[in-house]
C-alpha cells in the first residue's frame, strides 16, 4: 500500500528541497533528508518507499535543480501525480525515471489515505475499491519511458525522444 | 513553402535543418553548455558513470563558479576543487570564483549570440534571449547528455507575443516592465512556451537581459527579445532569427509603458505583483542589489543616483553584489562604488550572493528583505519565516535610505 502525501498548487523547487540543503552544501549522502524541510517537515522522516505525492497546478516551478527530485528518488517515492508540471522539473523527473502523471482526477484522494498504485498500469485503487485511471504520458515520450527514464533510453540507443534511428540530423 | 513562423520556430528550424512548428520535436546542435558549481559534480557523475564519456566538444562547455563563491564550507570548497580538476582534465572553459554570475559571464564572453542554442544548468538561462539566443535551463542529466553528445532534444514551443508600446516614465525600469509582464502572464501562463518580446529599439542589452531573465517566472522555456536598438550595433543578427509577419501566437499581450508605475513582487510568489505605492511603510531589514536579474553596471548606476549624498537607514543593511568582475571594475572606475559605499552599502564577491539562501547575507526569522533578484519563495534567501519583496534597483535604493518600502520620489 502507498500512503498519499497531498500537496497544493505551485509547489516550487525551494519547497521540495531548499537551496541551502543542496548536496554540495550538506553532503551527497544526506541531502535527501531535507526534502520539504521548510514546507512539510514531517515528510522526510515519515515517507515510505512507494508512497505517492499528489500535487496541484505547476508542480516544480522555479529552479532547474535536479537534486530536488533526486531527493525524492532517494526516498524511493512511488511517483507524483499533479494537475500540471513546470517544464524543467518535468524533464528532470523523466530523466531520473520518477513516474510523473498529469491528472486532476486524484484531487479526491485525501492526505494520509492508503491506496494501491501501479505505475505501469497507471492505476490507483482506493480502499473503497474505487479505481482511478491515470492518463498515459504524452505519445512522444512513451518509447523512451518504456526504458525507465530518458537517460536509460539515451544510453541504450544514443538518441532522443522523437528522433528516428535513421534521422538525417544524426 | 513554409507558413509564417515565430522566433522560436525560426531559430529551431534553422538549427534543426527542417521547418518545424509548435508541438514538433527537434534535435539540435548546442552552441554552448553552461554548468554552475552547485550541480557540477552531478553532471560529471552522469558523464563518467552513466555515459562513460567526456564532453564531445570541450570548447562548447563552460563551468562557472558562482552559486556559492567563494566557498562557504569545506563541502563547497571540495566541489569547487573537483570542478577545477575536471576543467583542467577535459579542457572545458572555466570561470573561477569572482568572475561573476554564469549568465552575465557568458554574455560578456560572447558565448551567447543571436541564433545560438545555449543550455544552462540554471533556470534563468532564458536570459540569453536578450540577444536572441535560444537560452533555456535544464537539470544535471540533460546538461550531461548535451555535453556528451553536443545535442539536445526540444519540443518546439508555442509562443506568447508581448508587445511593448510607449515610453517608460522616469522612476520606472525594465524590472518594472518584467514584473508587470509576469503579473499579466502569471506563474504558469507561459509554461512550455516561448515568450517573444517585441520591444522595438527600446532597451539596452542589460535591460533586455532583465526582461528575458524573468520569463522563466511565467514558466517559459525561452524568452526571446526581437533584436533592435543597440543589439544591432553589437551583434551580427542573421535574418532567420526574426519572426515572420502572420506567425501564430497562442496569446498576444500589449503593455503600455507610458502608464507603468514601479512594481514589486510581494511574498511568496513572483506573480504576486503590486504597485510599490501601495506597499509604502513596510519596515525592511536588508536590501540586496545584485543577481543575474539586476546586478549590472546600469543597475548600480540607478541605485547610486538615488543613494548619492544620502545614507542608508540605521536599522537597514544594504548589500551590493556586482554581477561580474567586469561590472565591479567598471563601477570602480567610474566612481559608482565609492558613492554606494559612502551611502552605507557593503560589497560581496561577484556571484549569486544570498539569492538562493546559501551564503553572503541570508535572512533570519522574521526579517524582511527588498531584493532586485528574481524569486521570493518561502525560505528562498534563508529562514522560512523571512519575507522577500522583489523590486527594481531604484526602488531598492530608496527603500534602503528610508528603512521601509519607498519610492525614489519619496526621498
Amino acid at each position: 500500500m502507498a500512503r498519499v502525501w497531498k500537496f497544493g498548487n505551485s509547489i516550487n523547487t525551494d519547497d521540495i528541497l531548499p537551496g541551502k540543503y543542496a548536496p554540495f552544501m550538506v553532503g551527497e549522502d544526506i541531502f535527501h533528508r531535507y526534502a520539504f524541510a521548510h514546507f512539510r517537515p514531517d515528510f522526510a522522516p515519515n515517507v515510505k518507499p512507494g508512497d505517492l505525492l499528489i500535487g496541484g497546478k505547476n508542480w516544480g516551478l522555479g529552479s532547474s535543480r535536479e537534486y530536488a527530485p533526486m531527493a525524492l528518488k532517494r526516498l524511493q517515492i512511488g511517483g507524483i501525480i499533479a494537475v500540471s508540471y513546470a517544464r524543467i522539473h518535468y524533464r528532470n523527473l523523466l530523466n531520473l525515471g520518477i513516474p510523473a502523471f498529469e491528472s486532476a482526477a486524484v484531487s479526491a484522494l485525501e492526505d494520509g489515505e492508503e491506496v494501491q498504485f501501479d505505475r505501469n498500469a497507471g492505476t490507483i485503487v482506493r480502499s473503497s475499491g474505487e479505481l482511478i485511471r491515470l492518463p498515459p504520458p504524452p505519445e512522444f515520450l512513451r518509447e523512451a519511458l518504456e526504458h525507465g527514464s530518458i537517460l536509460e533510453f539515451y544510453k541504450k540507443y544514443q538518441r532522443f525522444p522523437g528522433e528516428r534511428e535513421s534521422d538525417p540530423s544524426e | 513553402m513554409t507558413s509564417p513562423q515565430t522566433m522560436a520556430e525560426k531559430i529551431l528550424s534553422q538549427k534543426g535543418n527542417k521547418p518545424v512548428y509548435a508541438g514538433d520535436l527537434v534535435v539540435v546542435e548546442v552552441d554552448e553548455v553552461m554548468i554552475v558549481d552547485s550541480i557540477a559534480e552531478s553532471v560529471f557523475q552522469v558523464l563518467e558513470k552513466e555515459l562513460e564519456t567526456t564532453p564531445k566538444y570541450p570548447e562548447r562547455v563552460s563551468i562557472v563558479i558562482d552559486h556559492v563563491a567563494p566557498a562557504s564550507s569545506v563541502n563547497v570548497a571540495k566541489s569547487h576543487q573537483i570542478a577545477r580538476a575536471y576543467a583542467a582534465k577535459t579542457g572545458v572553459k572555466f570561470f573561477d570564483v569572482g568572475r561573476g554570475i554564469c549568465h552575465q559571464v557568458l554574455m560578456e564572453e560572447g558565448l551567447a549570440f543571436p541564433g545560438a542554442i545555449v543550455l544552462g544548468s540554471d533556470s534563468h538561462s532564458t536570459t540569453y534571449g536578450a540577444v536572441a539566443a535560444f537560452g533555456t535551463g535544464m537539470g544535471a542529466t540533460d546538461i550531461a547528455i548535451a555535453a556528451a553528445s553536443g545535442k539536445t532534444w526540444l519540443r518546439v514551443p508555442e509562443s506568447v507575443k508581448v508587445t511593448l508600446k510607449g515610453e517608460l516614465p522616469a522612476g520606472t525600469s525594465a524590472k518594472d516592465v518584467a514584473l508587470e509582464m509576469i503579473r499579466i502572464l502569471t506563474a504558469d501562463g507561459a509554461t512550455y512556451m516561448s515568450v517573444e518580446i517585441h520591444a522595438g529599439d527600446r532597451f539596452t542589452r542589460g535591460e533586455r537581459m532583465t526582461l528575458a531573465n524573468l520569463c522563466v517566472e511565467a514558466g517559459a522555456k525561452v524568452g526571446l527579445v526581437v533584436p533592435g536598438g543597440e543589439i544591432l550595433e553589437q551583434y551580427a543578427v542573421p535574418d532567420w532569427v526574426y519572426p515572420d509577419a502572420g506567425a501564430k501566437y497562442v496569446r498576444e499581450v500589449s503593455i503600455n509603458l507610458s502608464s507603468l508605475t514601479p512594481r514589486m513582487s510581494i511574498p511568496s510568489y513572483v506573480d504576486n505583483v503590486e504597485e510599490v505605492s501601495s506597499l509604502r511603510g513596510i519596515r525592511v531589514d536588508q536590501v540586496f542589489i545584485g543577481t543575474c536579474t539586476n546586478g549590472r553596471l546600469e543597475d548600480l548606476h540607478a541605485a547610486a543616483a538615488v543613494l548619492r549624498g544620502r545614507k542608508v537607514a540605521a536599522h537597514t543593511r544594504l548589500l551590493i553584489i556586482p554581477a561580474s568582475s567586469q561590472v565591479l571594475e567598471d563601477a570602480m572606475k567610474d566612481g559608482t562604488l565609492l558613492e554606494l559605499i559612502q551611502a552605507g552599502g557593503t560589497l560581496g564577491t561577484p556571484g549569486c550572493g544570498p539569492c538562493m539562501g546559501r551564503h553572503q547575507g541570508v535572512l533570519a526569522p522574521g526579517e524582511v528583505c527588498v531584493s532586485t533578484s528574481n524569486r521570493n519563495f518561502i525560505g528562498r534567501m534563508g529562514d522560512k519565516d523571512a519575507q522577500i519583496y522583489l523590486s527594481s534597483p531604484a526602488v531598492a535604493a530608496a527603500t534602503a535610505v528610508m528603512g521601509h518600502i519607498a519610492l525614489p520620489s519619496d526621498l
